[in-house]
């Protein structure tokens, strides 16, 4: 009679034979399953791959936006030594200054506020300034003539030869302007570009003493490669004359960023539905293994050992979560091509959609890691499978104890989601909170699950009709889906809320002047003596004044007691003239970031100011700081009493420095102030 | 005769709402190798429990089960499923055919699972012997109730057992087709020589058996023709 143990030997070819054998009739809906991974890797990738090309192309057409290897500019001025200083840079120049004017159409009578643009060198060196005809760009400068941005072509019915007057100067249309460097479609609806030859602006009488003009320079290298490293060298010098420099690589970084909001809500929906595919990879293997529970305790009776049950069904799980990754995959890239169609007028270049395979490699390799991650935790009960279940199906869980793998795997998944998740928030307090916040809304979805089987179990009268009974009594019975069910559903809507919620709030702060409530024309520099004939002008083309803003001109004297003089590294915070304002509550566009906001002070109070934030780091002010402020020969000391994040991209008037009703006005020159200063107005031509 | 299973003092207790139920209690029997046993009794009596720990599917409270001469208590639940795929087969009440395996593999399975060789071939000889060559492509859900047992008697005696566990293999089967998949199961026990243990309610059928174990309330009220399994 035998008494030693038989041995036993599975090949591992078996294994696959029998995970192929056993995934037969249910590979159609094993993949419905998991199709919640196919659409969380193809946002992913969809993303992903966006981001990529979006990326590449920056790096591609930086130069293109910037139209040179250094450019500098500067609103003052430019000093004989920084003038030799200019004449000695680059292996080519260009000149532009830029301003704002009014252009008036000779033909069709019409006038409109532009930018114009003086140019005069062969910049741009890369990219083109497109025009209709294409050598307009090209010889515009030889003569009186101007290259018309389209739009003003279209609203003003104006043809190529057609003549614009330009201050004392009549120029003729050369060309239409199609695109300009770093220039969007949407940036030119608002402030069209009208460029003329530098030569000609001074016979143009529209630069006078006091003009804001904006001096660029613009220079090619034969060698590129140091003007970072001149630019970080000259960085104190550049500040002190009053210059800003731009090159490709800071544009870059600049492009990139103001794509933040949009790369952020990209990756945070590719996330979320992520998160759901985690969600219903979980609760679709769970289902699945619940199915499966009959035939794996028959091979298990077989004699199947209980790791090559739970290996039968990870080769299922692993080729289902490749192919769903793969068709996810394949989806996301198809995807990807839709996006730049619907955000082209806000990019300032050229998208070429390419195949991301760095996109697509880390969406197989996630979508693989998920499928099995999260599938895990039902797998891992497979070795438990009673052989006793082939004979009698076992109400009691095996083994009683939580297996030591299925802790280690929950273990795995809470790092999987807050690697993942810092991934996309950069900061390990965002990380923290989230994913304590999903194992919040886990706990919190658990317990309502157990309350709602109590109360169903305590509080289902027998007395009800057997419909009601029966449907409600699956709540409770034993292998009911209850748990699962409220978890996957509950984290699923609180996933899309965030989504919408976040939506929301971006949509909100984009919202540009269609809104009945965003005027769509703003008047600056109105005098006193100048309000009474404006209301009645605009009430006679019925446009209902909005807003009414005071704008106060104003310099910094000394900040903590320095003055500029002996502050020579904060040059820029004494340089600038400053417009502010005074106001008793924040605008919408505005939020408190530190500090409290003072909106009213009364007199002899402490001033304290509003600073937004940005302004606040160029010019080396914090919380508390002290400035002195020259209003017009007026000395008003004043405390930071908060910084602000300001929305400069909203259609209104928005200030670096906002000082509480009653900061100014109390002083003795208000009155002086309220006469000189101007009034910031804004009008929409719809009534309401 | 040898024996080819030893049960000592075995017990069986479960943990109910926080109380002890005894399901087997104090259980002892030998059974020769080649002799066909039924264990009877009446419904919730024990007796699908105590084919449970003979088999080695579950393990006892206490006591020892002495299968073709290895104490099934020292062994964990993977050297059980080796001692099972060796010495052990097994017919269901409710068939147990894997849903998505054709006969052919069904019958195969406990084969592939020991490593053996020229497995098609046997495979379908067995399938002959029950009378379903012609069906072995056929999955289980194509195939009648009786021809399901059919299939699952192939299955069992596919990896020559020491001995086959049947369990009310009649429980789903009309009155003509039980009959049929009866005699078979004796005539490939006979041919076989393997012991037969079946576990049913059914009195007619443990009829048949040589030795009859009948269990009441967890524990052996009648063994007759005892000395037949010493």
């Amino acid at each position: 009679m035998p008494n030693s143990l038989p041995k036993q030997s599975v090949k591992f070819s078996w294994l696959f034979k029998m995970a192929w054998r056993d995934s037969r009739k249910n590979r159609a809906r094993l993949l419905l399953f998991i199709s919640a991974i196919v659409l969380g890797i193809a946002a992913l990738v969809a993303v992903y791959s966006f981001k990529d090309n979006l990326q590449r192309d920056i790096d591609a057409q930086a130069k293109e936006l910037t139209g040179a290897d250094l450019v500098l500019d500067s609103r003052k001025g430019v000093s004989k030594a920084m003038q030799k200083m200019l004449d000695t840079l680059g292996d080519e120049r260009s000149q532009e200054k830029t301003f704002a004017s009014m252009i008036y159409f000779q033909k069709g009578g019409g006038s409109r506020l532009v930018q114009m643009k003086a140019l005069e060198g062969n910049y741009p060196y890369y990219g083109t300034i497109e025009t209709i005809p294409l050598a307009a760009a090209k010889y515009f400068q030889s003569g009186r003539n101007a290259l018309v941005d389209q739009t003003l072509m279209l609203q003003f019915n104006a043809k190529v030869g057609d003549s614009v007057k330009i201050g004392d100067l009549i120029f003729n249309i050369m060309g239409t302007l199609t695109k300009a460097p770093g220039q969007t479609g949407i940036g030119a609806s608002i402030a069209p570009t009208v460029y003329i030859p530098l030569q000609t602006l001074d016979k143009t009488n529209l630069i006078k003493t006091g003009s804001r003009i904006n001096n660029k320079f613009y220079f090619k290298y034969n060698d590129p490669s140091k003007i970072d490293e001149w630019v970080k060298k000259q960085n104190s010098r550049l500040e002190k004359e009053g210059f800003d420099a731009d090159t490709v690589e800071s544009r870059k970084e600049q492009t990139g960023r103001s794509f933040k909001d949009v790369n952020r809500f990209l990756a945070l929906s590719g996330f979320i539905a992520l998160l759901l595919g985690c969600i219903g990879v979980g609760s679709a293997i769970h289902v699945y293994i619940q199915e499966k529970l009959s035939a794996i305790a028959t091979l298990r009776c077989l004699g199947l050992k209980s790791r090559h049950a739970f290996l039968i069904y990870l080769i299922q799980v692993f080729f289902i979560g490749l192919i769903a990754a793969v068709l996810g995959a394949a989806l996301g890239t198809g995807i990807q091509f839709l996006l730049p169609l619907v955000l082209k007028d806000f990019l300032p270049i050229e998208i070429t959609m390419q195949v991301s395979w760095l996109a697509v490699g880390q969406g197989i390799l996630l979508g693989l890691i998920i499928s099995v991650l999260f599938a895990l935790p039902s797998l891992l009960s497979v070795r438990r499978i009673s052989p006793l279940n082939a004979i009698r199906i076992s109400f009691e869980k095996a083994g009683g104890k939580r297996d030591p793998l299925t802790w280690l795997v929950y273990l795995l998944m809470a790092v999987f989601i807050t690697a993942f998740t810092h991934l996309q928030m950069k900061t390990w307090i965002q990380t923290l909170a989230f994913t304590a916040s999903i194992a919040i809304a886990f706990t919190l979805l658990i317990i309502l699950s157990k309350l709602l089987m109590f109360l169903v179990r305590k509080l289902l009268p027998n007395s009800s009709p057997y419909l009601w009974r029966q449907g409600f009594a699956n709540l409770y019975r034993p292998n009911n889906q209850t748990l699962m069910l409220t978890v996957s559903i509950g984290l699923s809507t609180a996933f899309i809320c965030t989504l919408f919620f976040v939506q929301g709030i971006l949509m909100s702060r984009v919202t540009l002047s269609s809104g009945s409530n965003q005027p769509n024309m703003v008047m600056f520099d109105i005098q006193n003596t100048q309000k009474e004939g404006l209301d009645s002008l605009t009430k006679a083309f019925k446009l209902p004044l909005m807003n009414q803003v005071p704008v106060v001109t104003m310099r910094i004297e000394e900040i903590n007691g320095k003055k500029a003089s002996a502050d020579t590294s904060n040059m820029r915070a004494y340089r600038n003239e400053i417009r502010a304002t005074y106001q008793d509550t924040l605008t919408v566009a505005e939020k408190i970031t530190s500090g409290k906001w003072i909106g009213k002070i009364k007199p002899n109070e402490t001033v304290y100011v509003s600073l937004d934030q940005r302004y606040a780091q160029q010019i080396h002010v914090e919380l508390n700081d002290k400035i002195l402020f020259n209003v017009q020969g007026m000395m008003i000391p004043t405390v930071v009493g908060s910084l602000r994040e300001v929305n400069w991209s909203r259609m209104q008037t928005n200030f670096r420095v906002v000082f509480p009703a009653g900061g100014i006005r109390r002083s003795a020159a208000v009155s002086c102030i309220d006469d000189q200063g101007a009034i910031g107005r804004s009008f929409s031509p719809f009534p309401g | 005769m040898e024996s080819i299973l030893n049960i000592r003092n075995v017990s069986k207790i479960y943990q109910s709402a926080g109380r002890e139920l005894t399901v087997l209690d104090n259980i002892n029997f030998s059974i020769a190798a080649g002799s066909t046993v039924a264990i009877t009794g009446p419904s919730g009596s024990g007796k699908t429990t105590l084919l449970g720990l003979c088999a080695g599917l579950d393990s006892a409270s206490s006591g020892t089960v002495e299968l073709n001469g290895i104490a099934l208590e020292k062994l964990n639940e993977d050297e059980r499923a080796a001692i099972r795929n060796q010495y052990v087969g097994f017919i269901f009440q409710n068939f147990q055919l894997l849903p998505t395996l054709t006969a052919l593999e069904n019958v195969m399975v406990p084969l592939e699972l020991r490593g053996a060789k020229n497995i098609s071939a046997h495979a379908l000889e067995l399938l002959d012997k029950v009378g379903l060559a012609d069906r072995s492509h056929h999955y289980p859900v194509q195939l009648s109730g009786g021809e399901q047992q059919r299939v699952s008697l192939a299955r069992a005696f596919s990896n020559q057992p020491a001995i086959l566990f049947a369990d009310e293999p009649t429980g789903n089967l009309d009155a003509e087709t039980s009959e049929k998949v009866i005699k078979l199961l004796f005539d490939l026990n006979k041919d076989a020589g393997t012991t037969l243990i079946i576990v049913t309610h059914d009195l007619e059928l443990a009829a048949r058996t040589a030795r009859s174990i009948k269990i009441k309330g967890g524990v052996i009220i009648s063994d007759e023709n005892p000395t037949y399994a010493q």
